[in-house]
């Protein structure tokens, strides 16, 4: 699962980083002359979350990671938090947004999934149920369905997009969803597409609406087809390091250029591959290193394609789990269980650290190898969902994350 | 011959092989489960032109050499370039720093990859190229699909060990899919593709002699992802210990390096210092044996466990009849993995046999590459251009020995849906390239024997051009499912 050579990575990027948005507008949220936005990027992989944001005040660090521990004073020094937390070198726009009180991190968490299954853990932060298993739907196109609307925002298409091939599990469902790839052939011509629609609606209805979610986005996408940064010259040539930063920070930048449309969709979600870090992690310098760094830009992407949109945002990135607290054979970290979630935007009320920290003692770990999770990531996104695009609490608690009331309060105060 | 006997054979041509081709139809429609299971006795061969390309190992080593060369290029190259800034900054009188004098510049890692080009991209076209032309060229391609469905349940990523992509296919998964399920388990498993993705190689017991002078250790993603993908199956009672202890008992299984040896380089082999000693407890039983057959004998038990059986099962039905596959369609095919200890060509008769394989309307959506396979052959050609042939099924999202993860590529409806737009786009540049020389009417008639509803037959009589005619055949209901 891990990629040894980071720079090859891009073509499976290429079918993976994928933007799905929805075009209502959040009816309650309008009343308060509010119009927020929100993006959620999904790494999924596992992203390790102590090689992301270092508790360097915690006395047991360094031994548990030893020459591998980001330190505030390494050879790449860590950037500081709040003293007792420190951010991943490769992250300085993220730090500059903490400083700026436009970003928090959350820290020990994790979904409740509690095994180390990526598909099944993939299943459990996506569809938002407590267990993985048989699911057609995501917690955010269930978000949306319980949000009242005020009607659509693009009066030709009721429906939102995504680039990509594959649907992720997180936007599926009875919302409409409309996904887009980067373009790169020729369209078929609107004829073709209204006469095959025309064929699907006496055939085929599931096809019928697969297709008219294209048609409505190329008409909602306008000229950003032809020369969309995300069309790719050349696939075939094996990219180096700063080709994934550009792909992140492409994608995130044209999510973001979408959803600050006065008429674009509002809510939306990308997701990025390759955090699975089983060798040669290289969180100071190396693979982790530089995935953080495509990830600092693409938040970097979404704050300049927000332009003054970004006050009413906000961004969530989340994963599936964490990885193993030390380091494994191989330079590297098998699958674990606590890990971080990263809160960017406008809208937030950031420049915090939100941990209820376990420690790293042996017999604090989770089963003595991962960082126990203190806080349910749930509780987080529902705080989000409530006080940001005012999602019911009751809605939350019985359809969004069923069965999440008890064990995943939303955490109030994260926006405003 | 009737209208239903033909409707039939356009199923099994669509559902069990590579979609009909000119005259398929015809040649099966008197017993078309017959015709598959007359494949299965006697599978087609793979095209001769094979014996040409190299083994995985050959290709390992080829690319591994030309990476050392282009590394020697690139440092004599920025030798060069240091050595001339040197002298500049020297003439200016200033100092220079240790980073501009070791640093390898864009220019000189350019030049350096212009002059050895890396030979892993044509050896995987060209074992694309062959791959494609074998589907298109079967009569009916079961054998084929079931190719293609274990190369995907066993998948590696060319991403990561482009060189070896095709061969591993050709040498551990195409001789053994109608073998027994053991054999095919250990070819994959032991075989240096799936080493290298799964981050065996360097994987070492904790007691090993290599653990404990290098004070390294396990890796425990091989152990883990064949007992979650390969055999027992996600959440079906193995636990974090049993994942550890396979994990010890695969330590050793890695490869000849490439530099060290260039006769066997990229080749399995067990390295008994990697090797974590004494038995291992795995699922509850203890193994003894020494060295290699330790491994050996827990792949063969995981084989032969039940868990397995129903995921395999479960499994291929997915594959061939319906995203949720009738559970008594599953449970023959079970018992049968059962009964003839995982014997997958008995499987495989056993699903194409029972009734409920059978069940019309079609609804099952094509994967990308099977819908694209299926629409060249009925245009009736058999020849592709492997580069513009692998690019359209990475348009499609699905590039060939590309999954995103260990997983493989996903065969559900949902996965694939939203594709549909694309999908148009590539039928309506297929249909532009093919216009001149191929009729929609024909296809209709010669390939599909006028098993298409009437829809379709209007919207292709009333399309504007022949090229969308096409567009809209290759994208019907019709095309799409099966």
């Amino acid at each position: 699962m891990s990629i040894a050579h980071s720079l090859s990575r891009r073509a499976v990027l290429i079918g993976s980083g994928a933007l799905f948005a929805w075009t209502q507008l959040p009816r309650l949220a309008r009343a308060e002359g509010r119009d927020p936005r929100m993006l959620v990027i999904v790494l999924r992989g596992a992203l390790d979350g102590l090689g992301a944001v270092a508790p360097v005040g915690d006395p047991d660090w360094i031994g548990l990671r030893g020459e591998r521990a980001l330190q505030l004073d390494g050879k790449t020094p860590a950037l500081p938090l709040d003293g007792f937390f420190a951010l991943n070198p490769a992250m300085p726009n993220l730090h500059r947004l903490y400083k700026a009180q436009q970003a928090a991190i959350v820290h020990a968490t994790a979904t409740p999934y509690r095994e180390r299954s990526h598909f099944d853990g993939q299943d459990v932060l996506e569809s938002g149920l407590s267990r993985p298993g048989a699911t057609d739907s995501g917690w955010l196109n269930r978000a949306l369905l319980a949000l009242e609307t005020e009607g659509r925002v693009n009066p030709s298409g009721g429906r939102a997009f995504g680039v990509g091939a594959v649907t992720p599990l997180i936007v599926r469902g009875k919302a409409p969803v409309m996904s887009w790839v980067p373009q790169k052939l020729l369209p078929a011509s609107d004829d073709t597409a209204a006469r095959l629609l025309e064929l699907y609606q006496h055939t085929d209805p599931k096809l019928a609406v697969a297709l008219e979610g294209r048609i409505k986005l190329v008409a909602l996408g306008g000229g950003m087809s032809a020369d969309d940064p995300m069309a790719d010259a050349n696939p075939l040539v094996v990219p180096p390091v700063a080709r994934l930063r550009s792909y992140f920070a492409e994608a995130a930048g044209t999510a973001a250029r979408y959803l600050a449309k006065a008429d674009g969709p509002r809510v939306g979600a990308l997701g990025f591959v390759g955090w699975d870090t089983h060798i040669n992690e290289g969180a100071a310098a190396g693979q982790l290193f530089n995935l953080l760094g495509a990830l600092d830009g693409a938040i970097a992407a979404v704050e300049t394609g927000m332009g003054e949109a970004w006050r009413e945002t906000v961004v969530a990135v989340v994963t599936e789990f964490g990885r193993t607290a030390r380091i494994n054979g191989t330079l590297g970290t098998d699958h674990g269980t606590g890990t971080i979630a990263f809160l960017a935007g406008g809208a937030l009320k950031g420049g915090r650290m939100i941990a209820d920290w376990p420690g790293l003692k042996t017999e604090q770990l989770y089963e003595g190898r991962d960082l126990k999770p203190t806080t349910d990531l749930r509780a987080v996104l529902k705080g989000l969902l409530r006080d940001h695009l005012r999602v019911e609490e009751r809605a939350l608690a019985e359809n969004v994350f069923p069965d999440s009331a008890a064990a995943a309060t939303p955490i109030a105060g994260l926006v405003g | 011959m009737s209208s239903s006997a033909k409707t039939e054979a356009a199923l099994a041509l669509h559902r069990f092989g590579m979609g009909p081709r000119p005259g398929s139809i015809d040649k099966i429609a008197s017993d078309p489960r017959g015709a598959l299971l007359a494949e299965l006795d006697n599978p087609p061969p793979y095209p001769a032109a094979a014996a040409a390309l190299p083994s995985s190992a050959k290709a390992f080593r080829t690319v591994a050499d030309a990476n050392a060369r282009r590394q020697a290029k690139a440092t004599i190259a920025a030798r060069a370039e240091a050595e001339a800034k040197k002298q500049q900054m020297a003439a200016a009188g200033t100092a220079m720093t240790e980073d501009a004098a070791t640093g390898m510049s864009e220019t000189a890692t350019k030049a350096a990859a212009e002059a050895v080009p890396d030979p892993g991209r044509p050896i995987y076209l060209e074992e694309a190229r062959l791959r494609t032309e074998a589907a298109l060229a079967a009569d009916i391609g079961f054998t084929e699909r079931l190719v293609w469905f274990w190369s995907n349940h066993f998948c590696i990523s060319a991403d990561k060990i482009q060189s070896m992509s095709g061969a591993y296919e050709r040498e551990a998964i195409r001789p053994r899919v109608l073998g027994p399920f053991a054999e095919l388990l250990l070819a994959a498993e032991n075989h240096p593709a799936m080493l290298f993705y799964l981050d065996n190689l360097g994987s070492m017991g904790a007691n090993s002699i290599a653990g404990i002078n290098r004070s390294r250790g396990l890796n425990e993603n091989l152990a883990r992802e064949t007992l979650e993908l390969h055999t027992l199956g996600v959440r079906s009672g193995y636990t974090q210990d049993d994942v550890i202890a396979f994990a010890n008992v695969l330590t050793g299984w890695t490869l000849v390096p490439p530099g060290d040896n260039p006769e066997h380089g990229g080749e399995f082999s067990f390295n008994p210092r990697l090797h974590e000693p004494g038995a291992q407890k795995v699922l509850g039983k203890s193994y003894e044996q020494e060295g290699v057959e330790q491994g050996r004998a827990v792949l063969r038990d995981l084989a032969a466990h039940p868990a397995t059986a129903t995921h395999i099962a479960t499994r291929l039905a997915s594959y061939f009849v319906a995203d949720t596959p009738p559970p008594t369609l599953v449970e023959r095919m079970a018992k049968t993995f059962v009964d003839t200890s995982g014997d997958l060509k008995e499987v495989a008769k056993t699903m194409v046999t029972a009734p409920e394989a059978w069940s019309e309307p079609p609804a099952k959506l094509k994967r990308p590459s099977e819908w694209v396979v299926s629409m060249v052959r009925a245009a009736d050609i058999t020849q592709v251009d492997a580069k513009r042939y692998t690019g359209g099924q990475r348009l499609l999202g699905e590039p060939l020995w590309r999954p995103p993860s260990p997983k493989g590529f996903p065969d559900d409806e949902a996965s694939w849906i939203d594709g549909m737009g694309r999908r148009l786009d590539v039928a309506n540049n297929f249909a532009e390239r093919i216009a001149g020389q191929v009729d929609s009417e024909e296809i209709v008639e010669n390939v599909l024997c006028g098993c298409v509803s009437g829809d379709v037959r209007q919207a292709i009589g009333r399309a504007e051009s022949r090229q969308q005619a096409l567009a809209l055949l290759f994208m019907s209901s019709e095309f799409q499912r099966r």
